[in-house]
């Protein structure tokens, strides 16, 4: 495993991708036969997967956030709300049989490898229908057979696990990739210095993507990192990188697609930065003060990526203002059954306090 | 049966199970083309390759968390530290990471890992390269920590630790790595979690693990010679503790001496008296005893060194106490 090859770096040899404003903005006809290409070159069921799937993850944050403040959800709770063109552009990317792995803001990431929401509702209710049992909470949630590795908790530390699944996955000499998802926050932890530096050095099939939001909880990523472009932190390891539109969700999947047919063809890692936006705190805790109410407003009403796609499907003809109620309302209906399923399932069970510290059941 | 060293003993239980199961590899620092900081690894990359005998950068936090991950995909990596000082780099990995993801995820993944090097005090290389570290990592739930004393063991207790389904923390001890015993020929697996009797006594319990138990035999020598007859245990388990053959020593003899060269404070040693006390009180004739490394940082210049360090001489002075033979 110890070959190394020399890396390209920089990220000048890759092609330029489109996205999403610069191209919707060239389309001005709208094209009333849905069955018709979009100005992006998308079919018109395509963009209407996307936008479904990330008004899912939506929706369900959103109630997830009421449950919090109702009292029914405890501890620490990371909301994935502005971001969901990241999860929903890469998993669009993604092989199935690709393992994904990220921090502790895990909910959309979970849902996208195609876990059940009254599972991850479940989960956060502390029942014991909850994916894992209700031992695990908001930041930890797995699903193997999904190839959905966690959930973790300790900022960073989930980059060099990453590391090792595609360590795993060179190993068998498989043609897989491993996604590994961390924060603007974590880039700059130790391990993951360390964990580049190995990818590098070994030539592991692995694409970074970090979801930077701009904030660390609350500090600014100028504030915390010594360059700002986050997409150039593994230059120094010879790890491409490229900068992306993480409001838009055909960028950031045209974006992976590139990364992911890199690492599978044996080209070693990638870098991508997502630049995303998160409308609430840092956790349900977080009153986010340290940024200005415009600042949010100006990125919901310019940047949001679910109000893009809407938009674009408007402006192709492909539904209606009126087709879009009906969707919202039955991702809302869905939701809406998640919880109340969730809601009846039973409380963990206590004998699941002792269970599960080791493969013996004790 | 045949006679080996400590080192032969564990180079020869990762190189069986390698070739038994080939999603078992070994990484860490200095593992391939050097052989092993300490030669435990001698043979390895020549039979194996590069590919399974995993040369890694000096980055313990960031070669255990590839180990962990790799780990999650189903391989069995064994992570050697060069000496477990490093692996304080690395702690959050094997604490938050490896111990805790089977009940974090309700059981849904496991993490058969084994990370392995040398413990406990060495010589005159001072106090950030000379510690017992038995303890931090008997405190966790969701390890199994073993540490061997002979050869034998250091061979199957290995040997099962690789096959664990569960992540193992392995302690072996640089002041063992040369001593030689008898090994078992062809496969040998140890249970993990009992401890040993390894002398039979009647009249005190003298109770260590890897180096320690060593002290104690020798102690045990010398206090049969004063009329003594002690009783020598080797836990080779942290955790799980082997509570029962504890107990079942001190109904017998009434009286136990805990060894251990890591600090007294919080230390195993504490918890073994804990579990004395509480389990038997009625059964002790005398309170039961610790004997430990000095309540200090390691000092560098011999004389002092020696003094912050168990010996076999304090382990005799201390049972004679216990027994009452000196008042």
């Amino acid at each position: 495993m110890a070959v190394s090859k020399p890396m390209e770096g920089g990220t000048e040899d890759l092609p330029t991708l489109p996205n999403l404003e610069t191209r919707s903005s060239a389309s001005p006809e709208p094209k009333p036969n849905g069955r018709e290409q979009t100005t992006l070159g998308l079919p018109p069921d395509v963009l209407l997967d996307i936008h479904r799937r990330m008004l899912l993850l939506r929706r369900m944050e959103e109630r997830i956030g009421q449950l919090y403040a109702m009292g029914e959800i405890g501890g620490f709770c990371h909301l994935y709300i502005g971001q969901e063109a990241v999860a929903v552009g890469m998993e669009r990317a993604t092989r199935p049989d690709d393992p994904v792995i990220t921090a502790y803001r895990c909910h959309a990431h979970m849902v996208v490898r195609g876990a059940a929401p009254e599972q991850v509702i479940g989960e956060l209710l502390g029942k014991a229908q909850g994916v894992s049992q209700g031992k695990g909470g908001s930041m930890h949630m797995f699903d193997p057979a999904r190839n959905f590795y966690g959930g973790h908790g300790i900022v960073g530390a989930q980059v060099p696990l990453g590391t090792g699944i595609a360590f795993a996955l060179k190993y068998r000499k498989t043609d897989r990739v491993c996604v590994t998802y961390f924060g603007d926050g974590a880039i700059s932890q130790g391990q993951v210095a360390e964990a580049f530096n190995m990818a590098a050095l070994w030539n592991l099939p692995i694409v970074y993507v970090v979801e930077n939001n701009q904030y660390g909880m609350g500090t600014a990523v100028d504030r915390a990192s010594a360059i700002s472009e986050l997409h150039r932190r593994g230059e120094s390891f010879g790890i491409p990188g490229r900068e992306v539109d993480g409001m838009d969700p055909v960028a950031v999947e045209q974006a992976g697609q590139v990364a992911l047919e890199h690492a599978r063809s044996g080209q070693g890692p990638m870098l991508l930065e997502m630049k995303t936006y998160r409308y609430r705190g840092h956790s349900m805790s977080d009153p986010a003060l340290y940024r200005s109410r415009e600042e949010v407003q100006r990125v919901r009403e310019e940047r949001d990526p679910i109000s893009r796609v809407a938009d674009l499907l408007v402006q192709s003809g492909v539904v209606n203002a009126e087709g879009l109620k009906v969707v919202d309302r039955e991702i809302r209906a869905q939701v809406m059954e998640a919880v109340t399923a969730a809601q009846a399932m039973p409380e963990a069970d206590p004998t699941g306090l002792l269970s599960d510290i080791y493969a013996d059941g004790s | 049966m045949r006679e080996i060293s400590v080192r032969e003993a564990i180079r020869d239980a990762m190189a069986e199970e390698m070739r038994r199961d080939e999603s078992v590899f070994l990484m860490g620092e200095e593992v391939a083309e050097y052989e092993g900081a300490y030669k435990v690894s001698q043979g390895l990359l020549k039979e194996f390759g590069p590919e399974r005998v995993v040369d890694t950068p000096i980055t313990e936090a960031g070669f255990a968390g590839v180990g962990v991950g790799a780990a999650m995909m189903g391989l069995r990596p064994i992570v050697e530290f060069m000496t477990w000082n490093f692996a304080m780099q690395a702690v959050d990995q094997i604490v938050n990471s490896a111990a805790k993801t089977r009940y974090m995820s309700g059981g849904l993944l496991g993490l058969p890992i084994v990370f392995r090097g040398p413990n406990g005090v060495a010589s005159q290389v001072a106090a950030q390269h000379s510690q017992d570290y038995g303890a931090w990592y008997a405190h966790v739930p969701g390890l199994k920590v073993v540490a061997p004393f002979d050869a034998a063991d250091a061979k199957g207790l290995l040997t099962a630790a690789i096959r664990d389904p569960d992540p193992v923390v392995f302690l072996e001890h640089e002041l063992l790595y040369g001593e030689s015993g008898q090994v078992p020929d062809g496969e040998h697996v140890a249970e993990l979690g009992r401890a040993r009797i390894v002398r039979p006594g009647r009249d005190v319990t003298l109770v260590g693990w890897s180096r320690g138990v060593s002290l104690a035999l020798d102690a045990a020598a010398e206090l049969a010679e004063q009329g003594i007859d002690a009783e020598v245990i080797d836990l080779r388990s942290l955790r799980p503790l082997d509570r029962a053959t504890l107990l079942g020593s001190v109904q017998r003899t009434h009286r136990i001496v805990s060894v251990e060269e890591g600090w007294p404070s919080c230390g195993v040693g504490a918890e073994i008296m804990a579990t004395i006390v509480a389990a038997a009180f009625d059964a002790l004739d005398a309170p039961p005893q610790r004997v430990s490394g000095a309540d200090v940082p390691m000092p560098y210049a011999a004389h002092l060194e020696a003094l912050a360090l168990p010996l076999s001489e304090t382990v005799v002075r201390v049972a004679r106490e216990v027994c009452y033979t000196d008042v």
